[in-house]
């Protein structure tokens, strides 16, 4: 019997919690090395259409994105209802595109400029009129690395 | 004269830290860019030029699809989640029927000589489909293409094509071609 009888009350003694800061500087570390700072300000609404063939994008600095979508609500006065195209950070027609590019293209180091892909975030219920024209645009400008950005949808 | 200066209390760096840590975990989004990959052909030098090279009709697979987000597949109307079986028959042609793509006798590294199949896809919307629809076939097309090339990559290595190295997925994309041609868009369905 006296297997399970404790032995007399102890004192627990109290967790340090001077390892506390370390902990918390490591986790802060890690979001601040994981974080990417969102560059530009979406002017207009985009729900990515879903697909499960995806490949993920990598090198994120040597992307250029074009968002097209229906303006927010905010801008509906001046712009419409219609899908618009946005670039950086405002309003663009089909024919900025080839400045946008060359512009995007500049912003490069010179070894890089031909790797530069371009992604197209698109509202899912934007019609093809509007991305075709953007396509014809970008083989004008030979930037013929596209990427249509989707999320992942599960089967 | 010398004091001895009084130690910094250091009991609120954790405030500090969680403060800058829950600043950095409300900001921070992991959103990994994921997307279909494509690539544009380039614009042919000669405008004018008329770059559509004859093919066989029994080697297109021409895929249509309207403003109300239908497909017409050789004529015939699919819905999309058939379109996939669709393209791999197209490509197997497993029984060589004759309205199915002709194949011809190439040498492929590690394959050695196969019979490989000469079809070609034909992908035109139009101008009113939705982004959705499109998607969702070249999602399809993808996935078409990929088991294709699974199915091969395990039949000589057991693995699946995103596990081989660079000259096998090469190889295999050899063996397994899946061209697909963009038609311009015809201009109906407004905008």
């Amino acid at each position: 019997m006296s297997k399970f009888r404790k032995d007399g009350k102890k004192d627990l003694p109290a967790i340090s919690t001077a390892s506390l800061p370390d902990i918390v500087f490591m986790l802060l570390f890690f979001f601040m090395v994981a974080t990417t700072m969102r560059e530009v300000d979406l002017n207009v609404n985009i729900k990515l259409p879903g697909a499960k063939e995806v490949t993920k994008l990598e090198k994120k600095d040597l992307v250029s994105n074009i968002y097209v979508g229906v303006p927010m609500r905010k801008f509906q006065k001046t712009y419409g209802t219609m899908p618009r195209i946005q670039l950086n950070d405002q309003f663009a027609t089909v024919d900025d595109i080839q400045a946008f590019i060359a512009s995007e293209r500049e912003s490069r180091k010179e070894e890089l400029r031909n790797k530069l892909t371009t992604s197209l975030k698109v509202d899912e219920y934007t019609k093809m009129g509007i991305i075709t024209d953007i396509k014809q645009e970008l083989r004008k400008a030979s930037a013929l690395k596209l990427n249509y950005s989707t999320v992942v949808k599960g089967e | 004269m010398a004091r001895k200066t009084p130690e910094i209390n250091s009991s609120s760096m954790a405030d500090i830290a969680f403060l800058l840590l829950i600043f950095f975990l409300v900001t921070t989004t992991m959103d990994v860019d994921t997307g279909i990959y494509k690539k544009l052909p380039a614009i042919p030098e000669d405008e004018q030029q008329n770059d559509d090279v004859k093919v066989k009709k029994r080697n297109v697979l021409s895929i249509l699809v309207n403003r109300n987000n239908e497909l017409l597949v050789n004529g015939e109307v699919l819905s999309i989640s058939e379109l996939r079986d669709k393209t791999k028959e197209f490509f197997l042609n497993p029984t060589n029927s004759e309205t199915l793509p002709e194949k011809g006798l190439k040498n492929v590294p590690y394959f050695g000589d196969v019979m490989v199949s000469k079809g070609l896809i034909s992908l035109q919307n139009d101008r009113g489909t939705q982004y959705a629809t499109y998607i969702r076939v070249q999602d399809e097309l993808v996935a078409a293409s990929r088991e294709l090339r699974d199915d091969k990559s395990a039949q000589q290595w057991g693995k699946k094509y995103a596990e081989l190295d660079v000259d096998q997925q090469a190889a295999v994309r050899k063996y397994v071609p899946v061209q697909i041609s963009e038609a311009e868009p015809r201009n109906t369905g407004g905008k």
